[in-house]
Parts: C-alpha cells; sequence; structure tokens
C-alpha cells in the first residue's frame, strides 16, 4: 500500500460513451529514455485495458494473469470475459497473497476500463489486499486523495466523453508535481464503442495528445489568474 | 466377457440400436486382446429434433427407452431443462444421456450463481462442446445434442455430435429419424415460423419417421422455449405407458 501511493498516479473516468484512462509517466532522470509506447497502460483484450499504479514488475505478472484467463474465458465460451469476472480473477489472485506468511503480495493497484453486454461500460479498481470495486470515477497511485476530491467535486452523472477526457487531465495536472503538462508525462487511453458495436481500445498518440494538454494548461492558468 | 478358451467374442450389450453397435473382437495369442468397438452414434434409433421459429425454438424427442431389441419404457424424457431459457435434448446411451446433460445443467448453475449472471445459449453450447471434446479423447459420452435458448428474445438452436462438432441451426435432427426429418425441413422451414407452423412440420416429420422407420419410436415429447421460459409444447403418443 505505501509503494503504491508513491506511484505515478492514474486516474479513470467513466461516461456513457466509454471509459478514459490517464496515467502519470515518472520521469526519474533525464538520462533515462521514456518508452515511446505505453508502459503504465495494458490492453488485456479485445474490450478491457487496464492502467497501473505500484511496481511495474508485480504488475507485469497480474496482467500476464488477466491476458490467460480472459483467453481461456474465450476458449470455453466462444465470448468475451465479462469485465467484473477477470477484475475478480486477478483479485483471488492477489488476495491469495496475503493469506499466507512467506510471500510477498503484488504491491500494484489497478484501473480496470472495459465493455460488456452484461453491464456496458465499467471501471474497477483493485488494491494489493485483492480488494476492488465498481467506480465512475477515481484514482490510484501519488496524491489519489487529493484526485479524488476533484473527481468527486466536478463528475457529473451525464459526462460525455470529451468532458471526460478533459476531467482526467485536468486531475492529472493539478496532482502532479510538475508545474506544466507535457506529452511524455503522460499517457492517456480510452475504451470506446465503433458505429458496429466493437469496442476500441486506444492509446493517444503524442499528436493526439499535445493539443489537450495546450487546452488543459491554458485553463488551469486561467484559473489560476481568476482567482488571485 | 472373455472366456479361458482366448477366443473372444464380445457382444456389448446393445442398449439403442442393434443396427447401430458393431463389436468386433480380434484375438491374439497371450492375452493381448485388441478390443474395437465401432459405435457409429448418427444412426440411433432415437430420435431428436429441434425447430426455431419466431421468437422460439421447439425441440422434440421420442421417449423410448430400449434396452437390446426390447422397449423398457415410453415415457422417458429426453429433453433436459438446463435453465428457465435452454433446453437440451440428448440421444444416446442412456446412462452417458443422464450423465452429462445433469452435468453441463449444474455447471451452467454454478455459473449462473457465481457470476450473477446466466450464460449467454452461445457461451452454454461452446462451453458443452469443449467438455465433449474434452471427453472424447479419455471416456466419451455416447450422445448427441440440440441445445436451444432464447437471448434478449432471440432465439438460437445449437447442434452437437459425440465427436463434438458444433453448428449454429435453423433446424436440426440426430439419429435415423433425421434422414427423414432433415429433408422435410429444408423443404418446408421459412425464417419467422409461428408456432402452429413449426408443430405441422413436427407432425409432418413424426409421420414419415412412424411410415418409414422399420422401428419407430411409438411416443414423442415436444418442448418449447420462448420468452415465457420452457414447458412441454406437445406429446404425440401411440403407446400407453403401462
Amino acid at each position: 500500500m505505501e509503494a503504491i501511493s508513491h506511484a505515478g498516479a492514474a486516474v479513470g473516468v467513466l461516461s456513457k460513451e466509454g471509459v478514459v484512462l490517464a496515467a502519470e509517466k515518472k520521469i526519474m532522470s533525464k538520462l533515462l529514455e521514456t518508452s515511446k509506447t505505453t508502459e503504465k497502460m495494458y490492453k488485456l483484450d479485445e474490450h478491457i485495458a487496464a492502467a497501473v499504479a505500484g511496481i511495474t514488475a508485480d504488475a507485469n505478472i497480474l496482467i500476464n494473469a488477466a491476458r490467460l484467463a480472459a483467453q481461456r474465458y474465450m476458449f470455453t465460451y466462444d465470448e468475451p470475459m465479462p469485465c467484473e469476472q477477470l477484475c475478480q480473477h486477478l483479485c483471488d489472485t492477489k488476495q491469495g497473497y496475503t493469506q499466507f506468511g512467506g510471500l510477498r503480495p503484488f504491491g500494484v493497484s489497478f484501473l480496470f476500463a472495459g465493455w460488456d453486454k452484461h453491464f456496458g461500460f465499467q471501471l474497477y479498481q483493485s488494491d494489493p489486499s485483492g480488494n476492488y470495486g465498481g467506480w465512475k470515477a477515481t484514482a490510484i497511485g501519488a496524491n489519489n486523495q487529493a484526485a479524488q476530491s476533484i473527481l468527486r467535486q466536478d463528475y457529473k452523472e451525464d459526462i460525455s466523453m470529451d468532458e471526460a477526457l478533459k476531467l482526467v487531465v485536468k486531475v492529472l495536472n493539478k496532482t502532479m508535481d510538475s508545474t506544466a503538462l507535457t506529452a511524455d508525462k503522460l499517457e492517456l487511453s480510452s475504451v470506446t464503442r465503433d458505429a458496429s458495436g466493437k469496442v476500441v481500445y486506444h492509446v493517444y498518440t503524442e499528436e493526439e495528445l499535445t493539443p489537450i494538454l495546450e487546452a488543459a494548461n491554458a485553463a488551469a492558468a486561467a484559473a489560476e489568474e481568476s482567482s488571485s | 466377457m472373455i472366456d479361458d478358451a482366448g477366443v473372444h467374442v464380445i457382444l456389448t450389450s446393445i442398449h439403442n440400436s442393434p443396427l447401430a453397435l458393431f463389436c468386433i473382437t480380434f484375438f491374439t495369442t497371450g492375452n493381448f486382446v485388441l478390443f474395437l468397438r465401432f459405435n457409429y452414434l448418427g444412426s440411433t434409433m432415437d430420435c431428436l429434433f429441434g425447430i426455431s421459429g419466431d421468437g422460439f425454438v421447439v425441440i422434440g424427442a421420442d421417449t423410448s427407452a430400449n434396452q437390446s431389441i426390447v422397449r423398457m419404457k415410453t415415457g422417458e424424457d429426453k429433453i433436459c431443462e438446463l435453465d428457465q431459457y435452454k433446453l437440451m435434448g440428448a440421444v444416446g446411451d442412456g446412462g452417458d444421456r443422464v450423465q452429462f446433460t445433469e452435468f453441463v445443467k449444474a455447471n451452467l448453475s454454478l455459473y449462473a450463481f457465481r457470476n450473477g449472471v446466466p450464460l449467454s445459449t452461445h457461451a452454454a453450447a461452446n462451453y458443452t462442446r469443449g467438455e465433449l471434446a474434452t471427453a472424447l479423447r479419455k471416456g466419451p459420452y455416447n450422445c448427441n445434442l440440440l441445445v436451444a435458448g432464447i437471448d434478449d428474445g432471440q432465439p438460437s438452436l445449437y447442434f452437437l455430435d459425440y465427436l463434438a462438432t458444433l453448428h449454429k441451426m435453423n433446424c436440426a435432427a440426430h439419429g435415423y429419424c433425421a434422414m427423414f426429418m432433415n429433408s422435410l425441413f429444408d423443404k418446408h422451414w421459412v425464417p419467422g415460423m409461428s408456432v402452429e407452423e413449426v408443430m405441422k412440420l413436427v407432425d409432418l416429420g413424426i409421420a414419415e419417421v412412424r411410415a418409414r422407420l422399420v422401428v419407430a419410436p411409438p411416443n414423442f415429447l415436444i418442448k418449447i422455449v420462448d420468452k415465457d421460459g420452457v414447458r412441454v409444447l406437445a406429446e404425440r403418443k401411440t403407446a400407453t405407458e403401462n
């Protein structure tokens, strides 16, 4: 739990049209090559993705287990695995490591964003103890208390995909240490459905990200201006 | 089964049809016995068929339980109600049939209990296929199945044989009766049939089986699954239960 509250933050917001995930890329050193692709967002199956906060090495093990479980489900039933079942499966594994001595629990919190035919778009949060819950908007990692209070303030029941996108960026903007957001400091992804009903997991590229971040920076600056 | 002289002719008890089971035993010297059993389950005397219509699926089966060439019972229900919206018709070895359908039924209800949502018909049919395919290389279940169900008002019917072949069908049949039923379904089935139209087709099929098949089963039970769930729709009897 302690490790996670220091890890880079991840924020998720649920809307009617989809789910948005955002995560902070911690820049350890200016010499470190930041990964070009995502380092904290994982596609688990065609219809479900996860954002991670905590020990990446531990997360990789669980991500692998989740992908395996999703494919096994697909093999058995020829249908995509319902989101909550996948989340529950992973949390069962996590819980197992809190039960017995000698082994260290997985130091990872997850945000799961997905769609299934039973309950539509869903957002789940899990912690190292194996607890999980469905959320409309939530945050894990560093400053998650602050992030959640912003989410509580700004979340609306009928939030649109665009607003959700702005909201996650705003939250990260306020909770991250750095003054202005840049595309290399965060990852953004969404789970939506296209016209044919197919679930689409999209990771925002640097080109797509930059205008969103600039708008967020401008909005933050404007807010600062008016308050002072 | 095996006598001391070393000449072995094994006749398995022929449960379903004397025509369908060929048991051939080869013997060699010593105690090595090569035992081949050909059980072509595609041609059992049991009769099972299913037809999908507008918002419903009908499954019919004979109700005979046969032992060798003797009919032991004419009130056997071969159409298992898996849950409120799913039917599974099964024909084949009596024990396997009951064991397997009960196994699937129990697992579907366990899934629904654990996860709070039931499996769709498609998922249930694929699960059943998987179980059948796994068992095929171990101790196979000798039964042919039809799985029917309703999901959000949409009917579906799946054909599944003992070799774990799965097909989604509009209408399907198993056993010798399939020879007559399939051709009738081919000719008369159209999309969007009403229950009355489907029952006419069922009666046409049963009449053909009775007219053509030397050892036609006397009694049939027909069940339906629609938006109101599963229930018995009709019976067609020429023999009374004694």
